[in-house]
């Protein structure tokens, strides 16, 4: 079972070995209404913490979404440039936005278990 | 526009039944309005423009407006009196304007500036007017500051205002109301809708064919609902009633025209007759005509960026070509999603000399440039019914 997690601005990581898959939570893409562009990040790009990797467009706003630790990106969702309204429809499966290597496992350590996302969600009414 | 005075929020006359549909409520102008249904904004644009959508758009500022006795022009009809009243503030044709008839224009300023859009309509006995809900309490001082000695100034802000739009709203309303299927685009009428007296027009925010219907306060939910029990319609939020008017190329106040956009510079020269071009008698006409003989420094425009990414109000405009090669020369004012095309839209303003369809431009879009071209609007044919 693949451990994810989540950071507070509603992005998840699912790790697996040292590769962390990243898309945004079901809440977010509630909030985000229907996307239309997913503007992913070439694989080969380092990435820091924090760093803004990709832009998801809804028809409301552009989003910002921040690495959520440092390493390399190995692999964007080519799927999302056709249809990226899987991001709506299967925001923690289909629609994941980027796969990276990670280069420090710790980066993750301050991130919320889903437990802990849940309450997080439900805190903001 | 989005910017929520202080104070609690008002609500529509629709507001239970927005909650009852699962609407998502925001803040605007003071209101708290839907902005999309539990469907989407995509699947409310495309169901407006493929079927029909209703819209609560009570939140716009109603008011009427009577000539006081003794200024009736002489040899009309009381709606005379007011069109010439109200031509000392607007510089579009309302002295000319038949009964029934409606016109769009706006609030100058003394610099020629936009102070707010309108539309204007003609019911034989005085003129009703339709505000932007942002504006409409400055714009109800306004009126009053300049008009109070010759009209009867009634704002009706309590009144529900339905857009009822798309290609199959005429034979949706006309099940309720017959007569309705008759009207042309920019005319309107009184009728009894559901048992309420109701004033309807022929016009709408979307570039297709619509009503707009004008409710008692008490009636609006009643009418609604009934509207909404027809096989094509579907409730639209606010975010599909932008992305929308956006395809169409219509300006909304605040964003697209403001106090520093003249009718000339935001191309609605159109809404503004040759007798007033000529004669002026309305705020900003000397520097609104100077730009009518000399041409405007900057014009409004339609830009359609090449790739996907979506140049949002507020993007530089970046020349590519002539003199002003690698300058900013303009920002975009509106900017989107355009659902119909499938592909990005925006509106702005440019120097004249970059303003050509055709000319190649570059967008700042989140530090990135993009690729875009001058084109001409609307983005999506205009499918108004002309009768």
């Amino acid at each position: 079972m693949a451990d994810v997690k989540y950071t507070d601005e509603h992005e998840w990581i699912r790790i697996e070995g040292d590769v962390g898959t990243i898309g945004i939570s079901q809440y977010a893409q509630e909030q985000l209404g229907d996307v239309v562009f997913v503007d992913v990040p070439q694989a080969g790009r380092t990435v820091a913490k924090g760093e803004s990797v990709a832009v998801v467009e809804s028809v409301k706003a552009a989003s910002d979404i921040y690495a959520p630790a440092a390493g390399e990106v190995i692999e964007a969702n080519a799927v999302l440039s056709e249809t990226p309204g899987e991001v709506n429809t299967d925001p923690m499966g289909k629609g994941w936005f980027f796969r990276m290597k990670l280069a420090n496992k710790a980066d993750l350590d301050g991130l919320m278990d889903q437990a802990a996302y849940d309450a997080f969600v439900k805190g903001l009414g | 526009m989005s910017d929520s005075p202080a104070g609690p929020l008002k609500r529509t006359p629709l507001y239970a039944l927005h909650k009852e549909l699962g609407a998502r409520l925001v803040p605007f102008a003071g209101y708290e309005m839907p902005v999309q249904y539990p469907t989407g904004i995509l699947v409310e644009h495309a169901q407006t423009r493929t079927a029909a959508g209703l819209f609560d758009v009570s939140h716009m500022g109603q008011v009427r407006l009577t000539a006081r006795a003794g200024h009736d022009k002489a040899g009309q009809d009381k709606p005379g009196g007011a069109a010439k009243a109200l031509e000392t503030i607007v510089p579009g044709d309302i002295c000319g304007l038949q009964p029934g008839q409606q016109r769009y224009t706006q609030f100058t300023n003394d610099s020629g500036g936009i102070l707010d859009d309108l539309m204007v309509t003609s019911t034989g006995d005085h003129l009703l007017l339709v505000l932007n809900a942002a504006c409409k309490d400055a714009d109800l001082a306004h009126i009053r500051k300049h008009l109070s000695a010759t009209c009867e100034i009634e704002p009706m802000f309590s009144r529900g205002l339905l857009a009822l739009q798309g290609p199959q709203a005429s034979q949706a309303l006309a099940r309720l109301l017959p007569a309705a299927a008759a009207l042309k685009f920019m005319t309107g009428a009184f009728f009894t809708l559901d048992g309420a007296h109701c004033y309807v027009t022929r016009s709408g925010y979307t570039g297709g064919d619509g009503y707009e219907i004008s409710t008692p306060a008490d009636a609006t939910e009643a009418i609604a609902r009934k509207l909404l029990a027809q096989p094509e319609v579907k409730p639209i939020g606010l975010g599909a009633r932008d992305s929308l008017r956006l395809e169409a190329g219509l300006c909304l106040y605040g964003h697209d025209i403001d106090t520093t956009t003249t009718p000339v510079e935001a191309v609605l020269l159109w809404s503004i007759g040759k007798e007033r071009r000529a004669q002026g008698g309305f705020p900003g006409a000397a520097v609104i005509q100077k730009q009518i003989a000399e041409g405007a420094p900057r014009k409004r425009v339609g830009i359609l960026p090449e790739g996907k990414a979506i140049a949002r109000e507020g993007a530089e405009i970046i020349a590519t070509s002539g003199k002003e090669s690698g300058k900013t020369v303009g920002k975009v004012t509106s900017g989107g999603f355009s659902p119909t095309l499938g592909r990005a839209i925006a509106m702005g303003y440019v120097d004249k000399a970059q303003s050509a369809t055709g000319t190649k431009v570059e967008l700042l879009v989140r530090g990135k440039s993009a690729p875009a071209e001058i084109v001409p609007m609307p983005f999506v044919k205009h499918a108004y019914y002309r009768g």
